[in-house]
């Protein structure tokens, strides 16, 4: 028993704001504890605006990056809107971290990794992209796959240039449809597996995007011969508490905010309700 | 723990006693019906009533609570009630779906505001004198009780047995005055009405042990009668409202006038509601009404109730009363499925 309030949040404090497309912004916080967040990569945060409320948010730097988190943030709803009018040193409340994290410390070690990005995807697999690029000696080969509706809905368009420019990693990238200054490769984000050579046994792929995206890369993963306990989704629902307790995250019995938004796809291939 | 036998005088004068020492929140007549309100005299007090409209889970879950205060400087705190009360006359499978709620409020991650309350309170069961229209608690193994409570009042003829469960179940006997030492033919009679309430308490028959709920919804997801029912569904939530075994709830900010502060509340929320999965930008992960109206019965008889090793449906009957296109009866549903 314990009488701590686990809906009490923690202040932090913006310290670097950056837009990043017409509604995604890039967000650089500080715990005022001075506290690691302590989180894993693909876990997410509640976070609080004073007098808006409370909104779940995935955490897109990697633990390895020290004493700061990042997230991007989608404007879409009350809570978003009000964090993109924001300053650097205005206060947030944090909880968590909450949920489960992409296994870079248990079977992804030692494999060649298969990233597949939609869209906002790309922010919390970002976060184990960045601890996987700094604990190279640790993973094989590391594919990315990044698709968005169009160009200029790219996020971390500089990172992506790194991470194409590092050795032992591929980054693929499409665009539902191009404009005149794209050049690259125009299509929805499986007309990229193909393109992809991949050891099955020695590979384990990683899923994030918009709800449509999952059945259709899933797909493309077992033609590849890819197993189901080598595909890990991270899925969306509506986190409310983080806790287990408000029920609005629940697909069929599990409680997403602390059964996953990390799962291997094995685990949740018969819950209907999950992809 | 003691028993003592007291007629309706001596539990009238036992209860303003109480009043004057406590607040006391039990059962009345409101309008044709009864609910659990602030209790002034003892001669409010309905022990004969059938049903609450609404299960004294607002006690510890209220409609609307205070969560948080902040301020504009982002401080949150903390807000828990502490004030100690009576709940008088607590129906046995209301009693049951309180205690399914502390295990839900107090396991993997301990709800706060919910136990303060929950701590606070001394619950005084009482064994239903009259089975109301849609009581089904005798086939839900909840007609009768023997813990969960503080102390137990059975009608038994013209007297009540009162018998204390806890210390704080028999601290209430300590202020009630001249009880009577119970006989043995007391107790038998107070048997009998056990024995009796199981068989009265079953306005609708279900046809199988609740146990075997769980199994049979397993093999039941694509059963016609999700979207045949469902179809009439207004998504009016009235089924979550009543039940005293959903507890899924909404989070909200309120800012004062001072514009430097604020309460975060929480309120009742309801899985049937559209727009209860949904999230922002649009998607709805729960959009079709066949999707939301099942997802209530198999939280009841087959989520929530693996994870409590007992059916979250209590056989109370209330979301068969306030259901206004008559599809919530969880009887009727269960059996079609045999």
């Amino acid at each position: 028993m314990s009488n701590q309030d686990i809906y009490v949040p923690q202040p932090a404090t913006l310290l670097k704001k950056q837009p990043m497309t017409e509604y995604e912004t890039f967000y650089e916080f500080k715990l005022d504890s001075g506290c690691e967040l302590g989180h894993g990569p693909g876990q997410f945060l509640e976070i609080s605006v004073p007098g808006i409320g409370e909104a779940p948010i995935s955490i897109s730097s990697s633990p390895t990056q020290a004493g700061i988190f990042q997230m991007v943030v989608r404007r879409v709803g009350n809570v978003t809107t009000a964090l993109s009018k924001l300053g650097p040193g205005d206060k947030v409340g944090v909880r968590g971290p909450f949920g489960t994290k992409f296994p870079v410390d248990e079977v992804m070690k030692g494999k060649d990794i298969l990233l597949v990005c939609g869209g906002i995807g790309l922010v919390p697999v970002r976060s184990a992209i960045n601890y996987i690029l700094d604990n190279r000696r640790d993973y094989g080969r590391l594919t990315i796959l990044y698709g968005v509706k169009t160009p200029a809905d790219r996020l971390f368009a500089e990172e992506l240039a790194q991470w194409k420019a590092t050795p032992e990693v591929t980054v693929l990238e499409t665009v539902d449809r191009g404009d005149e200054a794209w050049d690259g490769h125009v299509g929805v984000i499986t007309t990229l597996l193909p393109l992809v050579q991949i050891n099955p046994a020695q590979t384990i792929a990683v899923i994030c995007g918009p709800p449509v995206m999952y059945r259709f890369v899933l797909k493309e993963l077992a033609k590849m011969a890819m197993e189901d306990e080598s595909i890990f989704v991270s899925l969306e629902r509506r986190m409310k508490c983080g806790v287990g307790k408000c029920g609005h995250c629940q697909m069929n019995d599990l409680y997403v905010c602390q059964k996953g938004p990390v799962f291997k796809y094995s685990e949740i291939k018969e819950v209907m309700e999950a992809i | 723990m003691s028993i003592k036998k007291l007629d309706q005088a001596a539990l009238d004068t036992w209860v303003n006693k109480l009043i004057a020492n406590q607040s006391v929140y039990g059962v009345q007549a409101k309008g044709e019906r009864f609910a659990f309100g602030p209790l002034s005299k003892a001669e409010d007090l309905r022990l004969d009533y059938d049903v609450t409209i609404l299960p004294p889970k607002k006690y510890f879950q209220p409609q609307r609570e205070d969560l948080l205060e902040f301020n504009a400087k982002g401080e949150y705190t903390s807000v828990t009630e502490t004030e100690p009360f009576i709940l008088f006359g607590v129906h046995p499978y209301d009693v049951v779906a309180i205690a399914q709620m502390d295990t839900i409020f107090s396991a993997d991650n301990y709800d706060v505001h919910y136990m303060t309350r929950r701590h606070n309170a001394t619950i005084v069961a009482c064994d239903v004198q009259n089975a109301s229209a849609n009581v089904f608690a005798g086939c839900m193994n909840t007609a009768t009780v023997t813990k969960g409570f503080d102390l137990l009042l059975t009608k038994i003829g013209e007297f009540y047995l009162a018998e204390a469960k806890t210390p704080k179940g028999e601290k209430l006997l300590t202020d009630l005055p001249g009880g009577l030492e119970p006989g043995n033919l007391d107790l038998a009679r107070r048997e009998q009405v056990w024995k009796d309430n199981t068989g009265l308490l079953r306005k609708h028959k279900l046809k199988c042990n609740p146990q075997e709920l769980p199994g049979l919804l397993e093999k039941s997801y694509y059963a016609p009668v999700w979207e045949a029912k469902a179809k009439l569904c207004f998504s009016c939530g009235s089924c979550n409202l009543v039940c005293p075994t959903c507890y899924c709830f909404d989070v909200q900010d309120d800012v004062n006038w001072d514009l430097q502060s604020g309460k975060r509340t929480r309120a009742w929320d309801g899985c049937l509601l559209k727009d209860f999965a949904a999230v922002a930008g649009g998607h709805n992960f729960r959009s079709s009404r066949t999707d939301r109206y099942r997802h209530r019965f198999y939280r009841k008889a087959k989520y929530v109730a693996e994870k409590l090793n007992q059916i979250a449906c209590v056989g109370c009957g209330r979301c068969i009363s306030a259901c206004v296109p008559k599809i919530a009866n969880p009887v009727e549903v269960f059996n079609e499925l045999l």
